[in-house]
């Protein structure tokens, strides 16, 4: 025993390194899983304030560009509105939808810390559970395309796990074919202004500067745009093309989002729990 | 360990970890080199410290930034593999007995000491970072790639750091 104990003194810094070490896999691993407890992340009250106070300077330089897009915005919902205006509704018969209209509801929020250098990025934003953030809300950027998924929620601060992040896949149609693939990042590419589209069927004919849409598969409503194609000659050597397209969304410049809340969200998870395993 | 270098210490880690977080943190060259300037403070810490404090400091260091990177663990389990190849080193290195200077800087113990001490520590932190981060096998030869790149950027951070703040100890 005594012999052990001396052992075990002398190559100390050894036995300390397995122990430390296997908290931090640990850690690791369960972060990885979707349901978490432990929030030593930017939805902490600490990490979340720094991140916002760094943020008011930054706010105010990109001031012009988040202007310009809003107002493009504004202008095209009025143009949306008018048209609506002009309809004849006397000819329409109003069907009453019975769970009440809208499905779909946005909420602004602003992006108080973003990254895009790291293999998994996380962006936070300054709405919480007292704005009524859910975990796995969809989030979309105010022009153009897709952001990602809330990943943890506090009361007042929420991450997003971003497009760029591995464990995010995103149900996208071709406009054009409607043929349906899984939008994903990385593999073998870095740069935050490309994406790939995995698992098209091969018999779909795909030309560059097609237009990629969300389907509406995922919680994201459908028809979002999210890119186009600039790449069709990626060989996988199966059934399968994988397809490389530029992002609307400049994930570098984000500001402002939108999160999307759902109403049938949790109905129609709890309906696709019940199928047999795929 | 007197209080003065205590004191050293403490202002380091602050002034690394918050150039790391709020500059480094966006910074990177086409996304492939990414530099963790932060271990710094890690390769600093002085010579007397035992071995289960140094473990504690290097786990709270990865903890903390992990909370501003959102990755949790990562960093942790990278501070900790670089904490263990920096005792082996420098009981391979340094005679036990007798540790003439307190720090293991570059102005204590010669540059070619210090870039292969800086080496060893910063590739076996990068690797564990960049595999963990990235904990799949089937982007191997990228990750690798991306490690290397960013190894070499951080390398090149940390002695031009220790070269700015250079002072050859007067004998």
């Amino acid at each position: 025993m005594r012999n052990l104990w001396i052992f075990i003194s002398r190559y100390n810094a050894f036995f300390f390194f397995i122990i430390f070490f296997t908290i931090g896999v640990v850690l690791t691993v369960r972060n990885n899983s979707y349901q978490r407890s432990v929030t030593i992340n930017s939805t902490n009250k600490i990490v979340g304030d720094v991140y916002n106070n760094l943020n008011v300077f930054k706010k105010y330089m990109n001031l012009g560009s988040v202007n310009d897009s809003l107002a493009v915005e504004n202008a095209k919902l009025k143009t949306e509105i008018l048209a609506l205006k002009n309809i004849d509704t006397a000819k329409d018969v109003v069907v009453k939808d019975s769970i009440g209209v809208p499905q779909y509801t946005y909420l602004s929020a602003r992006v108080i810390k973003n990254s895009i250098t790291n293999r998994n990025n996380f962006i936070t934003i300054n709405r919480g559970k007292a704005d009524g953030i859910e975990t796995n809300m969809p989030v979309i950027s105010p022009g153009k395309g897709v952001v990602g998924f809330v990943q943890d929620v506090s009361d007042h601060l929420a991450t997003v796990r971003s497009l760029l992040h591995k464990d995010t896949h995103i149900s996208v149609s071709l406009k054009r074919n409607n043929a349906v693939g899984s939008l994903v990042w990385g593999d073998r590419n870095s740069d935050y202004r490309k994406a790939y589209i995995k698992e098209i069927p091969n018999h779909f004919k795909i030309k560059l500067r097609d237009t990629v849409v969300t389907s509406g598969f995922s919680f994201f409503p459908s028809g979002i745009p999210v890119g186009t194609v600039s790449n069709t000659g990626i060989s996988t050597g199966d059934n399968f093309m994988t397809v490389e397209i530029n992002l609307f969304n400049d994930f570098s410049t984000l500001q402002y989002v939108y999160v999307i809340k759902n109403k049938l969200a949790k109905e129609q998870t709890e309906l696709e729990a019940k199928l047999p395993n795929e | 360990m007197n209080s003065r270098l205590v004191l050293t210490n403490v202002v380091r880690w602050f002034i690394l970890l918050l150039f790391q977080i709020l500059i480094l943190r966006n910074l990177s060259f086409y996304n492939m080199a990414t530099p963790f300037v932060y271990i710094l403070f890690l390769l600093l810490l002085p010579f007397g410290i035992p071995n289960l404090l140094l473990y504690l400091i290097a786990f709270a260091t990865g903890l903390t930034l992990d909370a501003f990177y959102d990755t949790l663990g990562v960093h942790t389990a990278a501070c900790v593999t670089l904490v263990f190849v920096r005792i082996l080193f420098i009981s391979v290195t340094v005679s036990r007995d007798g540790f003439d200077e307190p720090e293991p800087t570059l102005g204590n113990m010669g540059i070619k000491w210090f870039l292969l001490y800086a080496f060893l520590c910063t590739f076996a932190h990068h690797i564990v970072l960049f595999f963990l981060e990235t904990f799949r096998l089937t982007e191997f030869s990228y990750t690798l790639l991306k490690c290397l790149l960013s190894g070499v950027f951080t390398l090149f951070l940390v002695t031009l750091i220790e070269f700015i703040f250079y002072n050859r100890k007067v004998r």
